[in-house]
């Protein structure tokens, strides 16, 4: 009986996989690969020596020649492996090269040198992560000539902050003012602020330079929070949450001899935080990620931001691509740690809000 | 955070309540919005019209009032050629523009719905009944968060001629002719892979491939999320009805999911469209257009007039933004014109 | 001490009018109810008492004093709103002493005053609660909490019971009697429903489209309604009127020719009645009274009976085609289909109108 019961209304049971389910995650999983690997591979690669940066070693794990320091000598001196015909192996110290032969010697008795062929030999290595890579750059900002990393992550910080608290502040008293008065001009003012829309940065480049040239703000990082400050999407997202606030609150809290300007930070700021979040996400992302405009603003390098520092350091591709990778990693590391706590609200927020 | 932006906007209390005392309530909301507007009106608006008296005027001055007018000779500079369509036929700006013009236009055709397929196709895989959803769809979204100028980098690393990509393809073709010799009848072998430059071979298509490639990875997880919240908008019950009615899957994808699909995907369409002809950071960053002029980018080339040629020939390019504004425009409207219709429908 | 005046007060949103003109007294003390069916303008006119919205003619005064130019919160007024309106990211405690922070009361006078409401309200036990913890009814305390501390000269109340469920709106219905009881303020208290209009006011307002149509003691309301609106609007099942000429009149006693045939006698006419004119005849469900066919002034063919079990309701039509309703104590026998008498005279409570539909009598002299 309860076999037919299962029988009549059976449907797919929710354990198995069919074969559309299995192409699925394959899709998936290719996608990941896709996705990730390259990213991967920049950080594994962070972590190598700049010499199989060069020699572009594509082995996965970050491998090092390991060096000992000869008695008598200053420098340190590379293991080598040695295979003899007759098949043993031994570790020896390379101390020169001699045409198609190298000269080298046992580590325990470095005097007596002896020659072995170079083909037979490879480097005597381990797998070690650089973390000089990261360390030289940021701490020791002298050693890598030109980039600058804590200058330009302060830079890059503090474009971050100060625009997008002031994005939320303007944006939030401008969604106030067009979701809870009624004034003479306010459609007016919505169709001014769409119409921004059809202005984006990229379009008007040149006027703004000039513009923001006039202002003083060239070579300045306020020439790159102010003009982007405003942001129509910023207000309308905003806008369209304060809508969803019953006018009564506003009214309850007149009627509470609450002044317009404290309605406004008391009531009606904290009720549309989860909005705000989304802005404020949204804003990181654009301000942290910027490119064009502040490469039009800032011109001298104390300035920069890390994009422009990471994009010129690119540019001048000076044999340091191992300092290059490692500052592409502190880069994208905040993004990624923001992206990784906040992804749910991030891609719920993006996806509600259909706007980036 | 709390503590600190509080007592910041309580501060400005006193000050706006004397400003309601003057003038009322409902004029406050003039003074909610002046930041906001002075901005606008200082970086948006002002700029736009500046645009079209530039692109009327000459030499490098950037003060508006010292410069010389010259009627329409930037926009003869760049329209003044035999042809449009073969940009060497073009005056030295002309050629600047048209090749990034036909380039970006190029990019655009292509990119665009390339991407949006794939997204599409993403989306409804992610759409199923699928374990840990918000895991993969937080990983096809990452590198939307991630920077041109990483993406560039990240993407360099990999295709350089002595990167991991020719290291993978040698291996896989050595592999795959070892496999061969282990046959028991005859193959001939695939000869062996000589690594490509990816990005820099003038004499292939591959830069711009990887170009178009490279840009639609970083932005595809936006426009999956987009459609994705589409495709969860659709009324669960209309797919029960077609399963109760035994509608084949591909009828249901015909007849039900892409139709009321449809004005997500226009949306979908017209904004990458519109971003497709902005495009600038992360090619910029990883080809800097080059090879030769194989994926210079039009706003390239507006910034290169402007700025990096000795010549800052502001003119040009104000007068190449006016009209690069035209196509924008065009696409912003219908853009606005279809998000209305979805909010209204 | 507190009264309020309304001095043919208007309201127009651009060239729309919503209030017409109303004038209106209230005594210090009193409560009075705003009532009519939606759209009447009752919300807009507290909202204007309120200083929520602009007076745009005539003169509101409290205290005698003008008061139109005054913001809302400078009228020393307090609101219950429909939706409670609870700061919903503030703890009750803070929902009670904002509105007494915003007016720089000294914290010990604060904390004084939100015990003494939260002992009152019974809301003690919530002070640190947010409203959306709070049940339906202890949210709508907690909004006449909020009113409470504030101490205002005169109370609002803008539906304050409506979104609660049955049971608990006659359970605050009997809390806020007893609250105007024991704080003795004038209220004002806007409503749709006439049970609750009834029972809490001292007077209640009768409004249609932006128009006070009665203003008086709830039972006045009832038994001497100044027109067919207010008569129609006040008692439920609604008041049955049927279209009547006045036959021979003899003195204040007159003979009705119902439309549906059949005759009516009322006395105690007040207006002027011609004989010979049209007028609307009135009488309350619970004033008819059923008889064997033929017996009465006018049958009633029955369409539907409800049966309450304490009293019941018979539905009809009679001779024109006119809907009738009668309510009976008690159970009955009536049954869909049958056709049975109504007395229509045998009580006093009868009423007449004239064309214009105004009273020209009044119904039960009032109990006493």
């Amino acid at each position: 009986m309860g076999a037919a019961i299962r029988f009549l209304t059976r449907t797919r049971e929710p354990g198995r996989l069919g074969w559309t389910d299995i192409l699925a995650y394959a899709y998936l999983v290719l996608g990941v690969v896709l996705i990730l690997a390259p990213v991967l591979w920049l950080f594994v690669s962070s972590f190598k020596s700049q010499r199989a940066l060069i020699e572009s070693d594509p082995r996965f794990l970050p491998y090092e020649q390991v060096t000992v320091t000869l008695p008598g000598s200053t420098r340190p001196s590379g293991l080598v492996e040695w295979t003899a015909p007759d098949g043993n192996r031994r570790v020896l110290v390379q101390i020169r090269p001699s045409g198609t032969d190298l000269v080298v010697a046992d580590p325990a008795k470095p005097d007596e040198t002896f020659a072995v062929p170079r083909r037979e030999t490879r480097p005597h290595e381990r797998v070690r992560a650089r973390v000089e890579n990261y360390v030289e750059p940021t701490l020791q900002g002298g050693r890598t000539g030109t980039f600058q990393f804590p200058r330009y992550f302060a830079n890059s910080a503090f474009v971050t902050i100060l625009a997008t608290l002031i994005t939320l502040t303007i944006s939030s008293m401008a969604a106030f003012a067009l979701s809870k008065y009624r004034f003479r001009g306010r459609d007016t003012f919505m169709f001014l602020i769409v119409a921004t829309l059809l202005m984006p940065a990229t379009v008007i480049l040149v006027p703004l330079f000039v513009v923001v040239k006039n202002f003083g703000m060239l070579d300045s990082l306020w020439g790159v929070i102010i003009p982007g400050a405003a942001t129509p999407t910023g207000v309308f997202l905003l806008r369209q949450y304060m809508l969803t606030i019953p006018d009564e609150l506003i009214e309850a809290a007149r009627m509470d001899a609450a002044s317009e300007w404290k309605i406004y930070y008391r009531i009606v700021l904290p009720l549309a935080l989860p909005a705000l979040a989304v802005l404020a996400i949204l804003s990181i992302i654009w301000r942290w990620n910027d490119f064009l405009w502040p490469l039009v603003v800032l011109t001298r390098s104390e300035t920069f931001t890390l994009q422009l520092g990471l994009s010129s350091f690119k540019g001048e591709m000076n044999d340091a691509t191992h300092y290059l990778l490692a500052m592409t990693v502190l880069t994208l590391l905040p993004v990624t740690f923001v992206f990784a706590f906040l992804q749910k609200y991030i891609t719920t927020g993006i996806a509600n809000t259909g706007m980036k | 955070m709390r503590w600190l932006v509080l007592p910041m906007l309580a501060a400005l209390d006193p000050p706006m309540r004397a400003i309601q005392r003057r003038i009322g309530i409902e004029r406050l909301a003039y003074v909610f919005l002046l930041p906001t507007m002075l901005i606008f009106g200082l970086f948006s608006f002002l700029p736009a019209a500046l645009n079209v008296w530039i692109s009327f005027t000459g030499g490098s001055s950037t003060i508006v009032s010292a410069r010389p007018f010259v009627g329409l000779q930037n926009y003869e500079a760049l329209l003044a050629c035999e042809s449009i369509f073969v940009p060497k036929s073009c005056p030295v700006a002309g050629f600047g523009f048209w090749t990034g013009m036909w380039n970006t236009l190029t990019f655009a055709l292509v990119q665009v719905p390339a991407m949006t397929v794939v997204a599409l196709a993403t989306a409804i895989v992610l759409n199923r009944k699928i374990r840990a959803r918000g895991f993969w769809r937080a990983l096809f979204f990452y590198p939307v968060m991630l920077s041109p100028v990483v993406v560039a980098v990240v993407w360099d690393w990999v295709l350089k001629r002595r990167g991991i990509l020719n290291a993978l393809l040698a291996d896989l073709t050595n592999a795959w002719n070892g496999l061969l010799a282990w046959l028991p009848f005859h193959v001939d072998p695939v000869a062996a892979f000589r690594p490509v430059n990816w990005l820099a071979d003038a004499s292939t298509s591959w830069p711009f491939f990887w170009v178009v490639f490279v840009y639609s990875w970083s932005h595809l997880g936006f426009y999956m999320l987009i459609l994705l919240a589409g495709l969860q908008a659709i009324p669960k019950d209309l797919y029960e009805a077609a399963e109760m009615d035994g509608t084949p899957p591909w009828r249901v994808f015909l007849r039900i999911t892409l139709p009321l699909l449809m004005p997500t995907l226009l949306v979908v369409l017209v904004l990458s469209l519109i971003r497709a002809f902005q495009v600038f950071d992360e090619v910029y960053v990883l080809t800097g257009g080059g090879p030769g002029t194989a994926t210079r980018m039009v706003i390239q080339h507006i910034y290169e007039t402007a700025f990096v040629s000795d010549a800052k020939l502001f003119g040009i390019a104000a007068a190449s933004s006016v009209l690069l504004a035209c196509i924008i425009l065009v696409l912003t409207l219908a853009q606005l014109a279809l998000s209305r219709r979805q909010a209204g429908g | 001490m507190a009264t309020l005046d309304l001095v043919g007060v208007r309201k127009s949103f651009g060239p729309t009018d919503v209030i017409h003109g109303v004038d209106l007294s209230i005594a210090h003390g009193e409560f009075c109810v705003f009532v009519g069916p939606s759209g009447c303008g009752k919300s807009t006119l507290l909202r204007m008492i309120a200083g929520l919205e602009s007076v745009t003619a005539g003169e509101l005064r409290i205290d005698g004093q003008r008061v139109n130019e005054l913001g809302a919160a400078e009228r020393g007024l307090a609101m219950v709103f429909q939706s409670y309106a609870l700061y919903p990211h503030m703890s009750v405690r803070q929902n009670l002493s904002f509105g007494l922070e915003n007016m720089r009361v000294a914290k010990a006078e604060i904390d004084r005053r939100v015990a003494e409401a939260a002992r009152m309200l019974r809301l003690e036990a919530y002070l640190d609660r947010r409203p959306g913890a709070l049940s339906g009814g202890q949210r709508q305390r907690v909004a006449i909490g909020r009113a409470v501390v504030r101490e205002p000269r005169i109370f609002l109340f803008d539906e304050p019971l409506s979104n609660l469920d049955a049971e608990l709106r006659v359970r605050m219905r009997a809390e806020l009697g007893a609250l105007h009881d024991r704080l003795g303020n004038t209220m004002i208290y806007v409503t749709h429903d006439q049970v609750e209009a009834m029972t809490l006011a001292d007077r209640i307002a009768v409004l249609r489209d932006g128009r006070c149509e009665q203003f008086d003691r709830p039972l006045e309301l009832y038994n001497a309604p100044a027109n067919i609106f207010v008569a129609g609007f006040i008692g439920s099942p609604r008041m049955n009127f049927l279209p009547a000429r006045v036959g021979k009149r003899e003195g204040a006693a007159a003979t009705l020719a119902l439309a549906a045939g059949g005759q009516v006698r009322v006395d105690g006419l007040a207006g002027p009645a011609a004989e010979g004119a049209e007028v609307t005849f009135g009488v309350r469900p619970e004033h008819v009274q059923l008889v064997a066919a033929g017996a009465g002034e006018i049958d009633l063919r029955v369409s539907l009976t409800e049966q309450l079990g304490g009293e019941s309701y018979v539905y009809g039509t009679i001779g024109d085609g006119h809907e009738m309703t009668a309510r009976l104590q008690g159970q009955t026998r009536v049954r869909a289909g049958e056709s049975v008498g109504l007395s229509l005279s045998r009580s006093t409570a009868t009423y007449l109108f004239d064309k214009d539909g105004r009273a020209l009598k009044r119904g039960v002299a009032e109990a006493r």
